[in-house]
């Protein structure tokens, strides 16, 4: 079983939401001071699909990243959990992408990459929360592809994915090979044991540019984009919070029950 | 640009009704279609659904277009994409919008793909702008920390609209428009993939998305018993009880109660929440509701940015008292 993960470096979702700030000059978010990127957490959940099928039956995972200036200590993680192979996609003329740029680069690397059972992606990138990236790539390699997967189990050249809806879940099953996009409902990624650690930073990563994967600089990157970005931004919140005192939480929660009721709100 | 005209919809259909985001999906494409001085149509997908047109007639659309197939039973990727790629090459339209649901969120960005085309999804706001006659897509990006406005040249423009943002028109039974039925033409060995089994998750009480009340509960409860306590003043409440991506990463709450970014938004009247931080990734799910009260100990936390009442406090604490001047007042 040949599994690639697609994996992308961001801004860490769980920096304070008071250290986000937007430069609304270059439509670009500043990232913030002493927080270092971490790889999207879906996509992390990604990687624990793919291990859960490498414990079960074996195989090879490889981490695929793209973007510049990728901090290596970050990047690795994948291997660090247990994944085997790490390739990046490394150079300037692969950022500021959208969706369709950013599939049309990992597919293309995905080509030279060559053999492969499933592709997992994160169900969106914890940045722009786009949410395309894996449908473009199955639909560039005129793949079939399952979107929203908590369950990954692989038998007789199939797999079935327990696949998310709002009140619960649809039991799909797919032909392989396929693209398979992975939400939060997985549960946890496993966290890297010393073992991985030590493992990782042995292991070099093979680094692509553009003409390694023989792309067109016209179809990459911020060249790429068929979606434009007009404008940036950080909604205003009025923000006027009523709180009500007491000198015991018990007194405070009494008044807070005789407030909403004399506002009406029950 | 092209000759696409006409902004199109698809109305989805869950169970033989149209879902309750085809009317604001309606309500919204008319206000687009307007301000184009173009028509408003909609597609139905599914199998034996012809008889939903009149419905979305009355609720704005102009033009339907119904496919009707059995293979079209269930959402498959495959097969739906199959067939919008053919609607759309034979109307023609200039914006296509979806619902930001299970089928829309997964077939917006693949139909683009096809139609090398552009799409935005999730977006809270959308409108023509003047000069350029093209659709401006705002969605939240970066976990709702930030907005993005997105546009693009190319036709047609396609967005999935986040539910309960837009509002449906009243209906017109009156109204009259154009029924137009196309062929599915689908090959059933060209469908990748098959729904083996759907399974539901039990509600006991009230649907969270339907629900007037909402009591959710963070992190910060630190254990599954916490909620049995919140389910008791939500059922005072007639409400239903929710929870932060963390709850249900832990297993302390099914995933189906889970309100946020990729859980379920909700609009309730009234949404306490409970020793939860207020994340960006949690609000994206519930800063539409009217009331919003806070229960926390922590009094930096985001919550109270969000909040219109808020006690600073142990839930352990305030959670029981509030109950019971809760009962005590609703009498």
């Amino acid at each position: 079983m040949n599994m690639i993960v697609c994996c992308k470096q961001v801004i860490d979702p769980e920096a304070p939401p008071a250290s986000f700030r937007v430069d609304a000059g270059a439509n670009k978010v500043l990232p913030p001071q002493g927080v270092p990127p971490v790889i999207s957490p879906f996509d992390e959940q990604a990687v624990e699909a793919a291990l859960r099928i490498k414990d079960a039956q074996g195989g090879k995972i490889t981490a695929l990243t793209m973007g510049n200036n990728l901090l290596r200590d970050v990047v690795k993680k994948p291997l660090s959990m247990g994944a085997d192979e790490l390739v990046l996609l490394e150079d300037a003329a692969f950022e500021d992408g959208d969706g369709w740029a950013n599939a049309y680069a990992l597919a293309e690397a995905i080509k030279k990459i060559g053999e492969y059972d499933i592709i997992f992606c994160g169900r969106q990138a914890a940045d722009w929360d786009s949410g395309q990236v894996g449908s473009g790539i199955a639909e560039i390699l005129g793949l079939p592809s399952v979107t929203l997967a908590k369950k990954v189990d692989v038998a007789d050249g199939k797999a079935r994915v327990e696949r998310v809806i709002p009140d619960g879940y649809e039991v799909v099953e797919v032909s392989l090979p396929a693209l398979i996009t992975v939400s939060n409902e997985l549960g946890e990624a496993r966290y890297p044991t010393i073992k991985g650690i030590m493992a990782a930073k042995r292991k070099e990563p093979t680094v692509w540019k553009p003409a390694d994967i023989g792309v067109d600089a016209s179809k990459i990157g911020a060249n790429g984009r068929r979606g434009k970005l007009v404008k940036l931004f950080q909604p205003v919140k009025e923000g006027h919070c009523e709180i009500i005192e007491g000198d015991t939480p018990e007194e405070a929660a009494v008044g807070l029950a005789m407030k909403l009721r004399e506002v009406k709100v029950f | 640009m092209s000759d696409n005209k006409g902004v199109m919809i698809v109305a989805e259909v869950v169970e033989g009704k149209l879902n309750p985001i085809a009317a604001e999906l309606l309500g919204c494409g008319r206000k687009l279609a307007d301000d184009l001085g173009q028509e408003l149509s909609a597609v139905i997908l599914g199998s034996g659904v012809s008889g939903l047109a009149q419905e979305a007639i009355s609720q704005g659309a102009d033009k339907v277009y119904v496919v009707d197939d059995a293979l079209l039973k269930d959402y498959q990727t495959d097969s739906y994409l199959s067939v919008m790629d053919k609607v759309v090459k034979e109307a023609m339209p200039q914006i296509v919008l979806m619902g930001q649901t299970s089928m829309g969120r997964d077939l917006a960005p693949r139909l683009a793909f096809r139609l090398e085309t552009a799409a935005a999804l999730d977006c809270i706001a959308l409108e023509i702008d003047p000069d350029s006659k093209r659709l401006l897509q705002t969605k939240p990006v970066y976990g709702g920390n930030a907005q993005a406005i997105y546009t693009s040249d190319i036709d047609p423009q396609i967005a999935t609209v986040r539910p309960k943002v837009m509002s449906p028109l009243v209906p017109d039974s009156s109204k009259k428009g154009e029924v137009i039925t196309i062929d599915a033409g689908l090959d059933a060995s060209a469908i990748r993939t098959s729904v083996l089994e759907t399974v539901l998750e039990e509600v006991v009480g009230i649907k969270l998305e339907d629900a007037p009340v909402v009591v959710s509960g963070g992190r910060g409860m630190g254990g599954p018993e916490g909620f049995e306590q919140l389910a008791v003043l939500a059922k005072m409440l007639k409400g239903a009880v929710g929870c932060t991506r963390p709850v249900c990463d832990s297993g302390w709450m099914p995933d189906t109660q889970q309100v946020g970014l990729t859980g379920k938004i909700v609009t309730p009247d009234f949404y306490i929440a409970v020793a939860l931080s207020g994340s960006s990734q949690h609000m994206a799910g519930c800063s539409s509701s009217k009331t919003i009260v806070a229960i926390n100990k922590d009094p930096e936390a985001n919550i109270f940015k969000e909040a219109q009442y808020g006690v600073v406090g142990d839930w352990k604490k305030v959670i029981p008292a509030f109950t019971e001047k809760v009962k005590e007042l609703l009498g």
